[in-house]
């Protein structure tokens, strides 16, 4: 169990996509819509025991603020595509503040 | 002009004497090719036997053959004895005699677990390219990790070419910025880009080089204290990766934090205990408990 938060930050703060290891059953649901293919599902290499989850591409982890922007909540506005595909609710997208995270 | 290159830090291998292989009943590696530099470390039975650091050439496979080898070198062993061979780091996919790709996150949190004990809670690992700030538990498994998309300045990359512009060798860097009677005023930005024009124009109005050093090291070490405080941090607290070994970060990390890293020092007497080989040592006792488990 483990949740992976993967950060941007810009012009309006900082954001973060976290992905909670445990609720994801590596689906690839989240993968199919995402627009700018950002996420992939992987073998968990997060630990020796089996079983596929999702992971943010290693090319992307440097410019998410490219990839991940566009689709980051600024209001009343629906949640980024990955995160209404989830069926277990794994992923999340934030902005973290100094007072702790708000969607 | 001077050929000379202070960002060079010295490349070694080891072999820890007492062991013998041939008694063991799982020899495991764990090989670690980083964007900068490529670790492997060699168990028996999950002690530490051999180990080399060395500088990442532009072909991952190929560097990860050349740190193997070298870290066999002179103990009489061979790859072929190698039970298990567990890859990590940046590179990790591309390592032909690896069995398996685990996460440089699980290795270096299991690393800091073997090599500082089960308190371990919170984990820096400053590399090469970027730091991530990584929550375990007493066995050393992940529970929360945090990364940012913050480019390579103010990491193991830049401090090389930070070095080389001050003309200081980059394993003094640390020990000279910590020299200084007072503390500078931090310079505005760990870009390297700005940081030269910044350096060069704080040179020419009369600070030292170890001024210089100082004000860089303590940009660099502000870096990272936003991504520490947001994974939360816990005693006991370490710095893994390749900067851990420059001291000057690491007290002014422990100052911004106000809190003590754990034994930051151990390596320099035992070298089985070096920081940068953290994901390595991490990865090879990854690489025992796979071997146990197909052998069942």
């Amino acid at each position: 169990m483990l949740i992976a938060n993967y950060g941007y930050k810009d012009g309006s703060g900082e954001y973060f996509i976290a992905l909670d290891t445990a609720k994801c059953d590596g689906c690839g649901k989240c993968a199919e819509v995402c627009p700018a293919s950002v996420l992939e599902v992987i073998p968990n290499d997060f630990d020796i025991d089996d079983g596929n989850i999702m992971s943010v591409q290693e090319e992307h982890r440097h410019k998410l603020k490219y990839s991940c922007a566009p689709c980051k909540k600024t209001g009343g506005d629906d949640d980024p595509p990955c995160v209404s595909a989830c069926p277990t609710q794994a992923i999340t997208h934030f902005l973290s503040t100094a007072k702790g995270q708000m969607l | 002009m001077s050929k000379e290159e202070f960002w060079r830090w010295p490349e070694y291998r080891h072999t820890v004497e007492g062991i013998d292989p041939t008694k063991g009943k799982v020899i495991s590696g764990g090989v670690d090719i980083g964007s900068v530099s490529s670790k492997t470390v060699i168990m028996v039975d999950g002690e530490v036997f051999a180990q080399s650091v060395m500088r990442t050439g532009s072909s991952s496979p190929d560097s990860a053959e050349r740190t193997m080898n070298w870290a066999l070198e002179d103990t009489g062993l061979t790859l072929k004895e190698v039970n298990y061979v567990v890859g990590t780091g940046y590179g990790r996919v591309n390592i032909p005699f690896a069995q398996k790709a685990i996460t440089e996150i699980a290795c270096h949190g299991r690393g800091a677990n073997f090599m500082w004990g089960p308190t371990v809670r919170t984990v820096l690992d400053m590399g090469g390219q970027d730091c991530k700030a990584i929550r375990v538990d007493e066995k050393g498994k992940v529970q929360n990790f945090l990364m940012n998309d913050k480019c390579a300045a103010g990491t193991g990359r830049g401090m090389e070419v930070f070095a080389d512009l001050l003309s200081v060798p980059i394993q003094e860097v640390g020990d000279r910025s910590l020299a200084v009677k007072e503390e500078p005023q931090s310079v505005s930005s760990t870009c390297v880009v700005f940081a030269k024009s910044e350096a060069v124009g704080l040179l020419r109005s009369g600070w030292s080089k170890d001024e210089v050093l100082a004000a860089y090291c303590q940009a660099m070490a502000h870096r990272v204290v936003d991504l520490l405080n947001r994974v939360g941090i816990e005693k006991e607290f370490v710095i893994t990766g390749g900067i851990a070994k420059n001291i000057g970060i690491v007290k002014r990390v422990e100052k911004e934090l106000g809190i003590q890293a754990l034994k930051p020092d151990q390596w320099r007497g035992d070298p089985r205990f070096d920081p940068m080989l953290a994901g390595a040592a991490g990865a090879a006792l990854f690489a025992k408990v796979l071997y146990e488990r197909s052998q069942g």
